[in-house]
């Protein structure tokens, strides 16, 4: 019992910090330009976009 | 047809001019202070353009920052405001090599799909969460908690689930509350009655210690009906995109004279108004309608008429927007500009023909109208039927309850989602964009194809033909002076001797005569290529519906090129197997009769028609309509474009005029007709798939819900058989996927599919 009473909120806490991750990465625009970012990790220069 | 995929680049590449009031529309604001633009950029290819491009422009002085987006080949810059004109972006990237217009993807609609996309996908990842989570509680339950830990496991899943119903079930909520609005019952009513009366009870429950909750029921529910929703709408979104972007591409305007000063300005097509005199350049596309007043031309109306002859214009005849200057410059006085124009009245026949078009009723919807009902007199009939057996206000509405969440239809949500947007990734690999799902099903039922010939079933491009066998010599002379012409059969001429590897020789002192042909001098001796007047030879008896060139050097014997404007390659084949599916093909065209005729004889087309005006195509559509016909209508002109929203469902290839790929619900990309064919076939097939998942739906409602309305239906049994039948309907779906779609379409390396390539890449 007291396993369950840290096991469930260390759960819904780390799947809640997926969720957040998740929902930021859509609001920030992270998949609207697919192969532009796969490109952009090959760039040398550290021009800022 | 006259605006081959080819073309597009060099139209995109004249510098776009935004000023004055022209630029704010285009403009947004972003911060204090600070300014936005999307400028689309359609020569983006490489990776390598991107550090130039945002190299170059973040140079400029009060540009705070620059973003190329590879996959929509967008450029977004922001700026501070009142420290440089957007003009300076569109020119500096004209001097890197880019040609570049504004975008604004609120006018084009792409960005309420944006929004409406990331929102269902916000509630989908909500919705995950918490079915995941719950559901884990919920097999803790099952799996024989009791008492005090039962309890706080209630708890939790009540704290995670209400929660996440509120937020996910939102777009169900809102579209079931205006459905009631209305007066009308759609599937999202017994959707959202079934969450909340789930939710609701179960807190009842979770309060009075009770055993079985649904909160797992009702957030699994919302999971996989949102599943459903995202693939609709990412499946409408890429296509949508894909055409926008070709319908923007084009965009259109003139070069103005000012009478008074002489001064001439670039003016966007929608500025121009009545009097004004504009410019056309041979090559250029007329951007209003107007009268000739100076020079003398050949103009392609086959945009506008399908007739692939040119014809000959000089000062005061009447011009048409859509029409392109072959030959000579022109001035013209702009008599009608913009929704007043001989193409805006097409334009309104066009929007006419699209409202007289009964809507069409998507066939989730129409199960839909039948459903509701029927599990709302379900689960009522459950529950008066417990009153009245007098077992209590408290069974009694459990009972009800879990006949509204067994019968939700989860499958029924997902089935026809899943098929459509399978098949639809299927066509978008093949070159094919469907704009929506109800276009794919329409495309199942169709029973009769009617086809524009100029550009549709043919090129829309002259070839050389006859004659088989040509001294080189002959042809290397008539290519040089075709070189200092931009007639299409020049062009094609041209075209004719490179493929042979002839050499055009250099012809001196040429002078084009609109209407006539070239005249020019090669070693000292007069050379002429044109009409068979125009070299003086007398007319033909019988052309055969081929275009021809005469061409004579000297007093030497005239020779006769005869040009045909070429079927697109598996036309035949097309035309075959889509007899062979038991489809009625018909042929609708605005050339002449002996071109069409000869055409239809090749295909072995029996109904056809020659010299139809855009009022008769719609005539003959509406008559095919009224004797009960559902045709799909493939055609790719301005003039198609009426009958293409007259039909019962329509496509274009995706060199149509603009009118006339948004018009068609369907654009194919590529030069073979096989498209067309694939289409239909897929529609097709993943039609049946879908009755068939409905009927699999069928099948489970027919055994669970008695089950449900007898009261045996736990929260386990629940789960169990939602999640069964959602993934049978999935898997089914996939069936449909198998195989290539690619290996029968080649496709033209045309820019625009290297749009939709990547587009395919990003989804």
């Amino acid at each position: 019992m007291t396993g369950l009473l840290i096991l469930i909120p260390a759960a819904l806490f780390l799947g809640g910090l997926g969720l957040a991750a998740f929902i930021w990465s859509v609001r920030s625009g992270q998949y609207d330009d697919l192969d532009g970012a796969a490109w952009r990790i090959l760039q040398d220069d550290d021009t800022k976009p | 047809m006259t605006l081959p995929c080819c073309t597009i680049p060099d139209e995109a590449l004249k510098p776009f001019v935004l000023s004055g009031e022209d630029a704010v529309q285009w403009v947004s604001d972003e911060g204090p202070g600070r300014k936005r633009i999307e400028l689309m950029v359609p020569g983006i290819a490489g990776p390598d353009a991107m550090p130039a491009i945002e190299g170059a422009l973040g140079e400029i002085s009060g540009v705070v920052s620059v973003r190329v987006n590879l996959t929509a080949k967008r450029v977004a810059v922001t700026w501070d405001d009142g420290r440089l004109e957007p003009q300076q972006l569109i020119d500096r990237l004209a001097a890197l090599g880019y040609g570049a217009r504004p975008f604004d993807p609120r006018q084009t609609g792409l960005a309420s799909d944006a929004r409406q996309q990331s929102e269902l996908l916000r509630a989908l990842a909500v919705a995950g969460f918490a079915a995941a989570n719950v559901m884990l509680l919920s097999v803790s339950v099952w799996s024989g908690a009791e008492a005090a830990t039962r309890d706080l496991f209630h708890w939790i899943s009540a704290l995670i689930a209400l929660p996440a119903v509120v937020y996910a079930g939102r777009p169900f909520f809102r579209s079931a509350a205006g459905a009631l609005r209305s007066g009308s019952l759609n599937m999202d009513v017994p959707i959202s009655l079934a969450v909340i009366l789930a939710s609701a009870m179960s807190l009842y429950e979770t309060v009075n210690h009770a055993e079985h909750a649904y909160f797992d029921a009702a957030v699994t529910l919302l999971f996989f009906l949102l599943a459903g929703r995202c693939l609709d709408q990412m499946m409408r979104g890429k296509a949508r995109s894909a055409v926008a972007q070709l319908v923007s591409l084009a965009a259109d305007g003139a070069t103005v004279v000012d009478q008074a000063s002489g001064k001439r300005r670039y003016v966007p097509a929608r500025l121009l108004t009545k009097d004004m005199v504009i410019q056309v350049a041979a090559g250029d596309r007329l951007p209003a309608d107007g009268l000739v007043i100076d020079g003398a031309s050949d103009l392609d109306r086959a945009l506008l008429t399908g007739e692939s002859a040119p014809e000959t214009v000089s000062p005061g005849d009447k011009v048409h927007a859509g029409e392109v200057n072959l030959t000579a410059p022109l001035m013209v006085a702009v008599t009608a500009a913009g929704p007043d124009t001989f193409l805006g009245e097409l334009v309104r026949l066009m929007l006419a023909a699209e409202q007289a078009q009964s809507r069409y009723i998507r066939l989730a919807d129409r199960l839909s109208r039948l459903y509701a009902p029927a599990v709302h007199v379900l689960a009522a009939t459950t529950l008066v039927a417990w009153l009245a057996l007098g077992m209590g206000w408290h069974d009694a509405l459990m009972a009800a309850v879990a006949v509204l969440v067994v019968t939700c239809p989860c499958a029924l949500g997902l089935a026809v989602p899943a098929v459509q947007v399978v098949a639809s990734g299927r066509l978008f690999r093949a070159g094919i964009m469907i704009k929506d799902g109800a276009a794919l099903e329409k495309l199942a039922a169709i029973d009769t194809v009617v086809f524009d010939k100029t550009g549709t079933l043919s090129m829309g491009a002259p070839r050389l033909v006859a004659p088989a066998a040509i001294d080189a010599r002959s042809l290397a002379i008539a290519a040089g002076l075709a070189q200092a012409s931009r007639h299409p059969l020049s062009r094609a001429l041209l075209a004719a001797a490179r493929a042979r590897g002839v050499a055009p020789v250099p012809v001196n002192a040429i002078s084009e005569t609109p209407g006539a042909g070239l005249a020019g001098t090669f070693e000292g001796r007069p050379v002429r290529l044109g009409s068979r007047t125009f070299c003086a030879m007398p007319e033909a008896a019988d052309d055969r519906g081929l275009l021809e060139l005469a061409c004579r050097a000297g007093n030497g014997p005239p020779m006769v090129f005869a040009f045909a404007d070429e079927l697109r390659p598996d036309a035949a084949a097309t035309i075959a197997s889509l007899r062979a599916h038991g489809l009625d093909v018909h042929l609708l065209s605005g050339d002449r009769e002996a071109a069409v005729a000869r055409v239809a004889a090749d295909l072995g087309i029996k109904a056809w028609r020659a010299r139809a005006t855009p009022d008769a195509k719609l005539a003959y559509l509406e008559a095919l309509r009224h004797a009960g016909h559902k045709v799909l209508m493939v055609g790719d002109g301005i003039n198609d474009a009426p009958a293409l929203a007259a039909g019962f469902t329509s496509m274009a290839p995706s060199t149509a005029s603009d009118i006339g790929r948004s018009a068609a619900e369907t654009v194919f990309m590529g030069d073979s007709l096989k498209a067309v064919a694939t289409a239909i076939e897929t529609a097709a097939r993943g039609q049946a798939i879908a009755v068939q998942n409905f009927a699999a739906a069928i099948a489970y409602n027919a055994i669970a819900v008695p089950l449900a309305m007898a009261g045996v239906v736990s929260p386990l049994i629940a789960a169990i058989a939602m999640s069964t039948s959602s993934i049978i309907v999935v898997a089914n779906a996939l069936r449909l996927g198998g195989g290539s779609g690619r290996s029968a379409i080649h496709f033209a390396s045309s820019p625009s599919y290297d749009a939709a390539s990547s587009m395919e890449k990003a989804a």
